[in-house]
């Protein structure tokens, strides 16, 4: 990982605790640091409540982050923003939901969903450009423009996902943040999806942040891979590095669950188990690159023998 | 092996306002004693439905069994009555169900939910249900269980949860086990324990499975056998190492090459085109043909029939016909299909 490439998004010890009751604290994300470089697909996994969507939610402001930094180009997106402001960081960073079912509005039609942003930010001059913009975009991710004036029961899971992608680019975003967005689809329609995202990525120099917790299709989709564990980064680095040369034992874990389609692999297959008593918690591990563009959550001693290997 | 089920020229159909919905379309498979067969297909290609009849479970009067038969211990389970399926369900035949969280009664602690079907079936006493219960929970590796079994299921994890379904679904020792996707809400390492769990007790129980998911790694990792579901009907069938490494029906294709592997390249992902149909008219010939880019003319006029491929081997197109054209599976699959085989099983991460 070089250092002349751009960094799109700087993100700086971001914390995000939520209050559960008058004394109880979750930390859902506790002390994150990372940045997305411009162009590139950064894979986000972990388990269900390792604070991965959290950390999405928090960078597009849907929450308000507890600390820490989000630097956007370099200008800070946390904390009091004029609605100028805003609408202008809004504008540039898009997300696409998990859910195809309830992330549409039932009420609205195809053309209004897509249209939203492009009203919001007044971005057609009239009528007549409004609907080309709309027709335009469906058909970039590969619906017909007679689809526009349907509601999105009309539509299965694959085309809703679609139809969430092509609001999402309405409004030219350079950054989009996938929170799972082909878990609640077929196999098949994961596949058409999955395609639509790599082509429109090539085409149009999009960064995106994938969440998911599918490794294989994360390792398929991402440049780079973060692993994130109750709310910490335990590692980051190049996807081919990860899966070749993982080093954090929860990492490890991970990696060796992924069941494969391969009978005769997975006949031979050793799973290793995870247990987070094996650390040395007499003192508190820090994220430390052990070779370049390779981060791992480590205390200094269990850092050497990373280093060592 | 011993045949325990038998189910012939399955035909499941829903009636709604909009007409009959054909959900199952003539399926035929078996299960031997001892043996995990899984059944894999997309939404809406009546896997589910499949095992629903095989429970007696289809939501009555709607929907209903409209022809065949499914033979179990020589009893035609699709024409017994509901008193005479309860003495089954539960006992010879049980069911672990996808959602753990939802699958279980949240009023009820775990104990009384396991010692529930010992004391009906079994007809034991609380005491030696009681007794019973606790060590299922240990079968299935819930720690501290003498305390655990007291607690109500909100108590539990996801994975925990699991465990538990699947100690009520092995109370009565079944004959056959039918899990619906049963680890698809579980996290992948969450997964991989549930997994060992129920390979491990059939090992010791000697039961049968079927197995319905539509991850294919899943499907590698349990299953002896495979049955390819789509649009109601099997298009393919046979031993786990023949579906994996000489799959025959294009639509196998598709969902093997659909899949990215942990050492693919950045070359596109090979995808099914379209849609399933819609089963309330399903299409004339066969139901794939539209999605099927080697369709040939007669796949949109006829359905064809089972081709054997070996002993074991069949597979529902017209592909294997004599008169057909050889076709090989599309080059990003049997470049899959070649790097599994050259990998030889060793994997090493």
């Amino acid at each position: 990982m070089g250092q002349e490439r751009e960094k799109l998004l700087e993100i700086k010890n971001l914390k995000q605790h939520f209050r559960t009751g008058r004394k109880s604290v979750v930390k859902a994300v506790d002390g994150l640091t990372f940045d997305v470089y411009k162009g590139e697909t950064l894979g986000l996994v972990g388990e269900s409540g390792c604070g991965k969507s959290t950390t999405g939610r928090t960078i597009i402001r849907l929450y308000d982050a507890t600390d820490g930094q989000v630097l956007f180009k370099g200008e800070d997106v946390q904390g009091k923003l004029s609605n100028k402001e805003l609408k202008k960081f809004n504008r540039e960073m898009q997300m696409i939901f998990q859910d195809p079912y309830s992330s549409l509005n039932p009420r609205m039609t195809v053309m209004d969903i897509i249209a939203e942003g492009i009203d919001v930010h007044n971005l057609a001059n009239n009528e007549n450009e409004r609907k080309e913009r709309v027709y335009e975009l469906l058909e970039l991710v590969g619906l017909d423009k007679q689809h526009a004036n349907r509601y999105p029961h009309e539509f299965s899971g694959g085309q809703r996902q679609r139809i969430g992608v092509a609001r999402a680019l309405a409004v030219k975003p350079e950054f989009i943040i996938a929170d799972e967005p082909i878990s609640a689809l077929d196999v098949s329609i994961q596949a058409q999806v999955v395609n639509l995202l790599k082509k429109l990525q090539k085409d149009r120099g999009l960064t995106f942040l994938f969440i998911a917790h599918d490794l294989s299709m994360v390792k398929y989709i991402s440049d780079r891979i973060a692993v994130m564990y109750f709310g910490k980064m335990v590692e980051l680095a190049d996807s081919d590095e990860l899966y070749r040369n993982p080093l954090h034992p929860y990492t490890k874990s991970l990696l060796s669950a992924i069941p494969l389609p391969d009978p005769d692999y997975e006949r031979n297959r050793v799973r290793a188990e995870y247990d987070p008593n094996d650390h040395d918690t007499s003192e508190v591990p820090e994220f430390r690159e052990v070779t370049p563009g390779h981060w791992v959550l480590c205390t200094t001693k269990e850092f050497e023998a990373y280093k060592a290997n | 092996m011993k045949k325990i089920l038998d189910v012939k020229n399955l035909n499941v159909s829903f009636n709604t306002y909009g007409g009959e919905v054909k959900a199952v379309r003539g399926v035929n498979f078996d299960l031997h004693k001892g043996e995990t067969l899984a059944i894999v297909g997309e939404s809406g290609s009546g896997k589910s439905v499949t095992t629903k009849a095989l429970m007696g479970l289809l939501p009555k009067p709607h929907g209903y069994v409209k022809e065949g038969e499914i033979l179990f211990e020589d009893k035609d389970i699709a024409k017994l009555s509901e008193k005479e399926l309860q003495k089954i369900r539960g006992k010879d035949l049980s069911m672990i169900f996808q959602d753990p969280m939802t699958s279980l009664n949240p009023t009820m602690k775990v104990g009384t939910q396991i010692m529930e079907g010992l004391i009906k079936h079994q007809k034991m006493s609380k005491t030696q249900a009681k007794e019973r219960a606790l060590e299922l929970l240990k079968l299935v590796k819930i720690p501290n269980a003498e305390e655990r079994i007291k607690q109500y299921p909100h108590q539990f994890s996801g994975g925990m949860r699991q465990r538990v379904v699947v100690a009520i679904a092995l109370a009565c020792n079944p004959k056959v086990l039918i899990a619906d996707e049963p680890t698809t809400a579980l996290d992948v390492t969450i997964q991989a324990q549930i997994l060992d769990l129920m390979k491990d007790i059939q090992k010791k129980t000697d039961s049968s499975i079927i197995f319905i998911t539509h991850d294919l790694g899943v499907v590698a990792n349990v299953a002896d056998r495979v049955a390819v579901m789509y649009a109601g009907k099997i298009v393919e069938i046979g031993t786990v190492d023949e579906i994996f490494y000489n799959p025959k029906h294009p639509y196998t294709w598709g969902l093997l090459g659909s899949m990215p592997t942990l050492d693919s390249d950045d070359s596109e992902l090979y995808a099914i085109p379209g849609t399933p149909p819609d089963l309330l008219n399903p299409p004339k010939g066969d139901a794939f043909a539209p999605r099927n880019q080697f369709a040939m003319d007669i796949d949109f006029e006829e359905q064809p029939p089972m081709f054997k491929v070996s002993d074991t081997h069949y597979a529902a197109t017209w592909l294997l016909d004599e008169r057909a054209p050889k076709i090989d599976p599309p080059e990003s699959v049997q470049k899959r299909i070649d790097s599994m085989a050259s990998n030889d099983g060793k994997g090493d991460m």
